[in-house]
């Protein structure tokens, strides 16, 4: 039996270093996006790491070699702090990105961020016009993105704009990348919503139609004709439109390392969601033993851990079986295949919910409101997902 | 452009190059991306200073690796890297 077992798990592969560190400072966040990516329970424990604690995380990380750093959150300019984190990354050798909505930019903190070494800073808008923009957060900020981004630009910052895309504004494409193209953006993310924590609940509201979806695309395409070098556009389409699954994060526990505000390690930002998973935090643990050692981070590296039909799927290599995540939330097993794949058994859950987008609303999901996030809602729903 | 043996190669704008022990390679670090660069690749891009041309780049290269000829390799790997903006010129 041991031999057999031996000859069917395939040895565990190198662990290499963990190159991106994301470091997410806070949840606190003065927007209140439906598609947040923040799991739906984040108010459940506010605690937060520390400045010294931070900064024994970026040595130990970068000590293991990590190298690009991302500052994330929630808003991590709500974090007094963020300068003196960026300048210990700087030094330390760290790309550093700053992940922010924009608010709480002023030509003050951008001054300060420069000197401290901060070498790049995404920005992300919402839409391209003040009403949907201020609706998707529930807040007013259209104008203050617009002062960040001609901040950033005044500061010789090469610009990344970010607007995540799904149901309610892809068919505003067009005047979206005109935006970048104002703003001066050398790349842009066109991410369409990935179906995780509260975009999770606004599911129906967010999934674009096929058509929504291509002619999306269309437009994007012809606008990198257009532009060419001149700027650099991501299109993300969303998982649940492809037949097989992304390679997630580029593989558990392979290259990205999550730290969320409280401590605790993650090999992907949403992962806490999964049962049986005891995540280690860096309050208790060397990010080196994290790494390498823990249950979290081992449990799903490789392939050893997959079941049928991933075990012996000769793509099995190229997507890893895909997302843990949405296999524990599809099919209520994060050992599944990611149901994306159309070889997963679970496959027909996905068909459906897409098929399901294609009608014109039906009136349940009219009358079924948005789900902002908030504390309120997030104490209330108190779930992972 | 046209970039010939006097052109003045430097690393292009908002990226980095850097010596990275855990790869044990130079790798270019650019905003939420990294190009981990081969040695001949890296050892062009440490010498792209916005000061030296090619020529002179060339002519450290071959006295390095005790060789000639190299001016047309170097020249290829300058035009792919200023199509990917690795490289800019002054």
């Amino acid at each position: 039996m041991n031999a057999l077992l031996a000859d069917a798990v395939p040895a565990p592969p190198a662990i290499g270093p963990p190159l991106w560190l994301l470091a997410e400072l806070t949840y606190r966040c003065p927007l209140h996006c439906v598609f947040c990516y923040n799991p739906v329970d984040f108010a459940r424990d506010e605690t937060e790491l520390s400045t010294d604690d931070w900064l024994r995380v970026l040595r130990e990380a970068r000590a293991l070699g990590a190298v690009q750093c991302g500052f994330s959150g929630g808003e991590p300019m709500q974090r007094d702090d963020l300068e003196i984190l960026v300048a210990e990354a700087r030094r330390l050798g760290y790309y550093t990105n700053l992940l922010t909505s924009g608010i709480g930019l002023n030509e003050d903190r951008i001054g300060k961020l420069k000197q401290a070494g901060l070498d790049h800073i995404q920005l992300s808008f919402q839409d391209s016009t003040r009403e949907v923009n201020d609706f998707l957060s529930s807040t007013r900020t259209f104008d203050l993105k617009r002062k960040a981004a001609a901040l950033i630009k005044a500061h010789g910052y090469p610009m990344v704009m970010n607007c995540v895309i799904h149901r309610m504004n892809i068919d505003h494409i067009d005047r979206i990348i005109e935006l970048a193209v104002e703003l001066d953006a050398e790349y842009l993310e066109l991410a369409n919503t990935q179906f995780y924590s509260w975009a999770h609940i606004n599911r129906e509201h967010l999934l674009p139609t096929r058509g929504q979806l291509q002619a999306a695309e269309a437009t994007t395409n012809r606008w990198r004709e257009k532009l060419g070098a001149r700027m650099k556009i991501f299109f993300v389409v969303p998982d649940y439109y492809e037949t097989r699954p992304k390679k997630c994060m580029n593989g558990w526990g392979n290259v990205f390392l999550t730290i969320t505000p409280d401590g605790t390690a993650l090999p992907c930002h949403t992962a806490r969601m999964l049962p049986g998973l005891a995540f280690p935090n860096v309050r208790d643990m060397g990010v080196r033993e994290i790494w390498h050692h823990s249950e979290g981070f081992n449990r799903f590296r490789g392939t050893g851990w997959m079941k049928e039909p991933c075990r012996s799927c000769p793509e099995r290599d190229v997507d890893l079986g895909g997302c843990r995540c949405q296999a524990y939330m599809l099919a209520q097993d994060p050992a599944a295949a990611d149901p994306v794949c159309d070889k997963s058994p679970h496959h027909g859950l996905i068909v459906d919910i897409v098929e399901k987008a294609q009608q014109p609303r039906a009136p349940e999901v009219e009358t079924k409101p948005l789900v902002f996030r908030n504390r309120k809602e997030s104490k209330e729903l108190a779930r992972p997902f | 452009m046209a970039i010939n043996s006097s052109s003045i190669p430097r690393i292009g704008h908002g990226f980095r190059l850097q010596w990275e022990e855990a790869q044990q390679a130079h790798v270019l670090l650019y905003p939420e991306g990294m190009v981990k660069l081969n040695g001949s690749a890296g050892e062009i891009l440490t010498r792209c200073d916005g000061v030296s041309p090619v020529d002179a780049i060339v002519a450290a290269l071959e006295q390095k690796f005790e060789t000639t000829a190299l001016e047309a390799d170097v020249l290829s790997f300058l035009r792919i890297a200023d199509e990917r903006h690795w490289v800019e010129w002054s």
